[in-house]
């Protein structure tokens, strides 16, 4: 059996009424897992640009990226790997107040892309971003003092190889 | 009528007018050389409906039992025809009952409009009566689907939609329409559409994947080419017949290539598959070069992947770059319109002999001949069998009829020994499958093509999938040759339970009402034959016939087909008993 990795997938398209259907079937009918999205307005006006994160073996990926593509309103999809990628995510944890002065929570704050947006008499808010690895650290950190609510948000991801989207969308043109 | 046509066409293109949603709809079809649609009317289309009602000079519909009948139907007409294929459905269960005919065309390559009426946009969402999401529900299944809220989207969606259905590999595109969009007005004037910026139609030739490609050809020993329903869709028939005659290589062909190259053309070596023929299956796992063009790998084609072909080097020509690698690894991919690769190798490839590798071939053929085919097509035990069928029909029609099969045994027995000597004449559910297909997809043939003879080979139950559909054949007279191969049991489950479970006939036989009552309740006229004295004279009656005609044989029980690979086994593991 051929090993299961991380891919990071990008796909650009129109930014049209139920493309994400369209695109989720295609991992639906291939019965994978998709572990977290993000779609965005992308360098290029009028499209966008998804971002899935699945764990599949590579030469299946590859068949599905062909299929992401094959979609009308699919201009160009790719999919990289951890190390031919830079990526980003972030997450919210919201806490009661109590915890606020709490130097352990701040010691925890002091040396990571983290801090904290919102304080109100009941709760406050910290923010952190990162890789995935940091933020689970952080939520590893913080679940002792009770996370009220814990959000993060799918991954963002620049690629090191070129995408060409442009050139590409000239060359059908 | 050709002139009249481009003259409305013209027409159209050039005014500006204002005029409501619906109406638009009919103007964008008549520009679109449309004039033929399928369909079945409901609440939530009755403004097109209205219109097609003040068109019906220009624009002829055609009524169906059921909308499933209607999309087969239409399927049919574009098999045959190579057009667009044109559906009418309304919203609710009037669409979802296209479903079945939208994945078939889906799978099948085959170009189709279907046009939903939808709930006003006021309501979209809100559970009114005859809603359903059939944009979330087509979306696996088509190439492009759309919903159109208001009347200004129609000329550029409709446009659009038979752009994308009939370029590049072709399928089914459904438009949903709100009713509200339908009422609404618009300023009208139609453009064709040339492209979408987002979509490449065809990808472009890499003439290094044509040269490498004609190298490997031009040193294989034992060169041999599977060919699939792509020669038929991308027109390449001539180039196709000119490219092996120069090569000389021994050509298979896939279910849906059938009629692409005439059956009796000397380097036709049959057809491939799980009940192909023994020779292309066998000798898939001994040549040296293995050309694929215009075909998908599809597993009832290759059987078990881990033992197909591994021995060989595989090109494969394809205009769908998902298709390439999917199931089997290639050595080279030429990416591109089948017919511009086809031309552009012909200077690279030089001619070449391969006697003694078509030799065996024709061993094998002869094996199989005396195992199976001769007692297929001449039985000798007492029960009529559906090879003979098929062979009285060849010799009426002198391999000149358009085969519309169903799905199963008889269908089988069809694509083995139906000869043709003209392309487009084969038309199956291939890749889905879809029991009922056969009975609608004839009449749309016979709309396609009225100068052929229509042959409809169906089992008895298929045939009761979709025999509503005789209401149809009798309103429009449509005359399509019907022939039920009934055996009491859907023969090919059956087959299965027989040879795999043990002979447990689990809910496969089948008690059928008269069939020759039921299609005489049609004003269909209607013979039953079950002994093998009748059978060429009822075949030789049916086909002189000049109106739609039923023919109902009663076969053998269990009667199986053969050859056969077994599910999982390699295809040169292929059973001839």
């Amino acid at each position: 059996m051929e090993e299961n990795k991380n891919f990071t997938v990008s796909v650009y398209t129109e930014n049209n009424i139920g493309i994400l259907n369209r695109l989720s079937a295609i991992f639906l009918k291939r019965h994978i897992n998709i572990e977290s999205m993000t779609v965005s307005k992308s360098e290029i006006e009028h499209v966008h640009r998804f971002t899935f994160v699945v764990i599949v073996p590579e030469t299946l990926i590859r068949k599905v990226v062909l299929q992401l593509e094959k979609q009308i309103e699919v201009i160009g999809a790719f999919y990289h790997t951890e190390d031919e990628i830079i990526y980003h995510e972030t997450a919210l944890f919201k806490i009661a107040s109590t915890h606020l002065y709490d130097e352990k929570i701040q010691n925890k704050l002091k040396f990571r892309r983290a801090h904290i947006i919102a304080i109100t008499e009941r709760y406050f808010v910290i923010e952190a971003s990162g890789l995935k690895e940091d933020i689970d650290n952080m939520y590893d950190k913080l679940k002792p003092y009770g996370l009220l609510q814990f959000v993060r948000s799918g991954r963002i991801a620049i690629t090191k190889p070129k995408m060409a989207i442009s050139e590409l969308l000239a060359e059908i043109n | 009528m050709e002139t009249l046509k481009k003259e409305i066409q013209q027409k159209i293109v050039e005014k500006t007018i204002r005029i409501a949603g619906a109406e638009a709809v009919i103007k964008c079809l008549l520009a679109e050389g449309v004039d033929l649609a399928y369909g079945y009317p409901g609440g939530a289309i009755m403004p097109i409906y209205d219109e097609i009602y003040k068109y019906q000079e220009q624009f002829h519909h055609v009524l169906t039992r059921h909308e499933q009948g209607a999309i087969h139907a239409a399927q049919g007409f574009a098999r045959v025809t190579g057009k667009v294929g044109m559906v009418f459905a309304t919203s609710g269960p009037g669409a979802t009952n296209l479903v079945t005919g939208i994945a078939d065309a889906q799978i099948d390559s085959t170009p189709l409009v279907c046009i939903t009426g939808q709930v006003g946009s006021h309501l979209l969402g809100s559970d009114a009566f005859q809603e359903t999401d059939i944009i979330g529900i087509s979306t696996p299944v088509t190439k492009w689907n759309y919903q159109i809220t208001k009347a200004s989207e129609i000329p550029e969606i409709i446009a659009k939609a038979f752009y994308i259905a009939k370029s590049g590999r072709p399928g089914p595109v459904l438009i949903d329409i709100t009713k509200d969009a339908q009422f609404g007005e618009l300023d009208f004037s139609y453009k064709k559409c040339e492209k979408v910026r987002s979509y490449r139609a065809v990808p472009k030739l890499n003439i290094e994947k044509v040269k490498e490609a004609a190298e490997l050809i031009n040193n294989a020993k034992k060169p041999f080419i599977v060919w699939g329903q792509g020669v038929i869709l991308g027109g390449a028939e001539q180039e196709f017949k000119k490219f092996i005659e120069k090569t000389n290589i021994p050509s298979a062909c896939t279910g849906l290539g059938l009629s692409a190259l005439e059956t009796a053309h000397p380097l036709h070596v049959g057809m491939v598959g799980m009940h192909g023929n023994y020779a292309p299956n066998v000798l898939t796992n001994s040549c040296d070069v293995l050309i694929a063009i215009g075909m998908r790998f599809d597993d009832r084609v290759t059987g078990n992947l881990a033992t197909y072909a591994k021995q060989a080097k595989v090109i494969h020509f394809e205009i769908d770059p998902a298709e390439v690698d999917k199931n089997v690894k290639t050595d080279i991919a030429v990416i591109a319109d089948v017919k511009e690769s086809l031309v552009e190798i012909m200077q690279y490839v030089n001619k070449a002999d391969h006697k003694n590798w078509i030799q065996e071939f024709h061993k094998l053929y002869n094996i199989e001949h005396k195992a199976v085919i001769s007692d297929q097509l001449n039985p000798t035990k007492e029960g009529l069998t559906m090879g003979e069928v098929i062979g009285g029909i060849n010799k009426e029609t002198n391999g000149d009829a358009i085969i519309v099969s169903d799905v199963g045994q008889h269908q089988m027995f069809a694509w083995r020994y139906a000869e043709f000597i003209k392309t487009r004449s084969n038309v199956t559910s291939g890749g889905l499958g879809t029991m009922g297909f056969a009975l609608p997809a004839s009449i749309g043939a016979k709309m396609g093509a009225p100068d052929r003879e229509v042959v409809a080979i169906i089992g008895d139950g298929g045939y009761q999938m979709t025999c509503n559909e005789l209401g149809t054949i009798l309103q429009t007279k449509a005359a399509v040759k019907i022939v039920v191969l009934n055996n009491s049991y859907l023969g090919m489950v059956r087959q299965w339970q027989e040879l795999f479970f043990d002979k447990r006939y689990a809910s496969t036989e089948m008690i059928s009402p008269d069939f020759v009552k039921l299609a005489e309740a049609y004003d269909i006229e209607a013979v039953r034959v079950s002994k093998r004295e009748d059978l060429a004279g009822a075949i030789k009656k049916m086909i002189a016939s000049k109106e739609a005609y039923f023919l109902e044989v009663v076969i053998e029980q269990e009667d199986n087909i053969f050859p056969m690979i077994p599910t999982g086994a390699s295809v040169s593991d292929i059973r001839l008993s």
